[in-house]
């Protein structure tokens, strides 16, 4: 029998170590796995890579694991929120490393991670300094940049339902980053609002297959990162 | 080069009325994704009988107005990270789904703003490249890489009078040779092999009172 689910948020992120590469889901609030996020800050591993397409807000969720100062690099593409001043404070002091990559770029560094694909040509960023480093090569007359497929030791990803073989579906626009992700992570952890046996997701409507997930875990009602900023939670 | 044109200008179109104009040259069916800002506005002036599919780049096809205050999902957002609604014959798909729409060419049209426009089309929009700023980038670089027309609605110069568009950019590029019309406050601008070619002029502005707000050349209306 094949049985992904794990009990608690602190079972599921046990094994992320320091130094690890870790994926986190999420574009803005819509997909941000709080919970497990915040499971990673009390589990305490440091010296992360960690690649998400923004920097949190307030002191909770990724704000907080990065202000706990536990993640050394980040790759993202908009690293800047109005209502935070974590990030930009650990930027200018040098405490984190800012890899910035166009989104889309970074969406497809992901899934070719994932696909076995170790890098790829892409026209987004020619011309800009964001090329500066990056081989450049013409086909067909057009310009395009070599990008590197990104892979991870761990994804954190937030669905809606998923069942015990691993299979997911998502919620509206929080679907984001999570089913690349999946993809390009050894340990995919993705907390559910709801977990199911096998058969009560439709196969015809599996968003992510279960292959790609190593763990899930419920977590039934999650908080969102607007609501614990404007009630004033800073985590822990 | 510093132009004393006045800040509270009653010369020119309003944001509104750039909008208008732009939405009017948006055909019908269109695939279309709107930038933050006044890009947004142009959804508020498609003429009747006109329908237009507006993707988002975090996951929406057929992204609707936004919900009544209080009726807001905190999972159904823009790019904006704005609550937004979903329109009937709507689709939801992850990331790199999005920018396959935007990088493979299947967008019609991406509306921007600017920084900076160069005769050549160069674009400069997301960094004044301040040391101390914290650099973000965002969609735009692949949208005006991958959208097949990209256009830019801005005013025509910056708050303190300075043109926007220019001989070249001097901030830092967003991209290079992807600009295909410009509206502004005081025209319509086509960016052509030739550079700056004026297409309109905004009601109640002549073609002296543009070029001297234009940092390069700008190529007078054909006569035909």
């Amino acid at each position: 029998m094949i049985d992904k689910q794990v009990s608690s948020a602190a079972e599921a992120v046990r094994d992320v170590f320091d130094g690890a590469v870790v994926m986190v889901g999420g574009f803005g609030e819509a997909g941000s796995p709080i919970e497990l996020i915040h499971a990673l800050i009390d589990q305490g591993a440091k010296d992360l890579t960690v690649v998400s397409n923004n920097t949190g807000s307030g002191e909770v969720g990724l704000a907080a694991l990065l202000k706990a100062e536990r993640v050394s690099k980040i790759i993202c593409s908009f690293p800047r929120t109005a209502n935070s001043t974590v990030f930009p404070d650990l930027y200018r002091s040098g405490k984190t490393e800012l890899e910035l990559v166009p989104q889309g770029t970074l969406a497809e560094r992901i899934r070719a991670g994932g696909a076995g694909i170790p890098g790829f040509y892409t026209p987004a960023a020619v011309g800009t300094p964001l090329a500066d480093g990056k081989e450049c090569r013409e086909f067909d007359g057009q310009e395009y940049l070599l990008e590197r497929g990104l892979k991870a030791d761990f994804a954190l990803i937030k669905g809606q339902i998923a069942d015990t073989h691993g299979n997911i579906i998502y919620n509206k626009t929080a679907r984001n980053f999570g089913p690349p992700m999946a993809m390009a992570a050894k340990v995919a952890i993705v907390q559910a609002n709801q977990v199911v046996s096998p058969g009560q997701i439709d196969p015809e409507i599996v968003v992510t297959p279960g292959i790609f997930v190593q763990r899930v875990i419920e977590i039934a009602d999650p908080a969102f990162e607007s609501e614990l900023v404007a009630a004033g939670v800073s985590y822990p | 080069m510093t132009h004393n044109a006045p800040q509270t200008s009653i010369i020119g179109r309003s944001r509104q009325e750039m909008a208008r104009r732009l939405a009017q040259d948006i055909a019908n069916g269109s695939y279309v994704n709107l930038g933050i800002g006044i890009p947004e506005l142009v959804a508020r002036f498609v003429p009747e009988g006109r329908t237009l599919i507006y993707h988002t780049e975090n996951g929406l096809l057929g992204m609707g107005p936004s919900p009544n205050p209080g009726h807001g999902d905190p999972e159904l957002i823009n790019a904006g990270k704005r609550h937004v609604t979903a329109n009937p014959g709507a689709a939801f798909f992850h990331h790199a789904d999005s920018f396959a729409m935007i990088r493979g060419g299947h967008i019609d049209l991406c509306v921007l703003g600017a920084m900076q426009v160069s005769k050549d089309g160069d674009l400069a929009n997301w960094s004044t490249g301040a040391p101390d700023a914290i650099p973000a980038v965002g969609g735009a670089m692949d949208l005006v890489a991958g959208v097949k027309s990209v256009f830019v609605i801005t005013q025509h110069c910056t708050k303190g009078g300075e043109p926007k568009l220019v001989e070249s950019c001097t901030y830092p590029l967003t991209g290079r040779g992807v600009i295909d019309r410009i509206y502004t406050d005081l025209a319509v601008i086509d960016i052509t092999a030739d550079g700056f070619q004026l297409v309109e002029l905004s009601p109640g502005v002549d073609f002296e009172y543009v070029q001297e707000r234009t940092g390069a050349d700008l190529l007078p209306i054909a006569n035909t």
